[in-house]
């Protein structure tokens, strides 16, 4: 069911949800999700960002994110779309679009994926900083987010 | 013989992306091939240091020390992930 994708090239957030509804009468709601490059990370003005993946993998640990939320609410649908290489401030990074008939599964599905995303999928972002290059660290609040998903609680912290 | 891949830092870090190594006889782990990597220099002793926060995955899917190798696996090494 899910479309998953790994590229360099940017993504048209709204042809990605009109994939999601044309030819289809059943679908009630559609969340998304963007997640763009900030020119600011751990008190450091970033310049650039580049993003490294493990190709195969990738793809197939999205998939399977995909297949849990599946699993887990009535979907009708779901893309992903995650870019690499370079990339530089007001960059869009990913994108996540759900759609169901009624909007508590997409918005449930759609932050479940992405905190799955963040903590599960084989993806690494390296900054220029004026300081110079660094790796961005994984942040703990990541995993509490992605954590409570596992838990069955509902709300954060 | 397995493959084994490095990824982010940790790939810069031992200097090193991508290499082919021979599988020790018996039953071979994850955590026999980790032994195989600290015992080689200061970089790799330093970069697989107990403690330090790294992933590992077998054939493309999250595992572990005990996750048992087989001849022609691929195994990755890399950092907690930060995508998204």
């Amino acid at each position: 069911m899910a479309h998953v994708r790994v590229q360099e090239a940017p993504f048209d957030a709204g042809r990605e949800i009109a994939a999601l509804t044309e030819g289809r009468r059943d679908v009630g709601a559609v969340a998304t999700f963007v997640g763009l490059v900030r020119d600011l990370n751990d008190g450091a003005a970033v310049s650039r960002m580049t993003l490294e993946h493990y190709p195969g993998m990738t793809e197939r640990a999205l998939e399977d994110i995909c297949a849990q939320a599946a699993a887990r609410w009535d979907l009708l649908d779901l893309r992903v779309v995650h870019r690499v290489g370079p990339l530089v401030p007001g960059d869009a990074i990913v994108l996540v679009a759900v759609s169901s008939a009624h909007r508590g599964e997409a918005f449930a599905a759609c932050e479940f994926v992405m905190d799955f995303l963040k903590t599960r999928a084989p993806f690494w972002k390296k900054e220029e900083t004026p300081g110079g290059e660094r790796w961005v660290e994984a942040r703990a609040s990541d995993d509490e987010a992605a954590g409570r998903w596992v838990e069955g609680g509902e709300g954060r912290g | 013989m397995v493959t084994l891949l490095y990824f982010a830092s940790l790939r810069e870090r031992v200097d090193c992306a991508r290499e082919q190594v021979a599988l020790p006889p018996g039953t071979p782990t994850v955590a026999t091939i980790v032994d195989t990597l600290r015992a080689r220099d200061g970089r790799w002793s330093a970069a697989f240091a107990p403690g330090l926060a790294w992933r590992v995955a077998v054939n493309q899917s999250m595992a572990d020390l005990a996750t048992p190798l087989k001849p022609g696996d691929e195994v990755a090494f890399f950092p907690p992930v930060t995508g998204g």
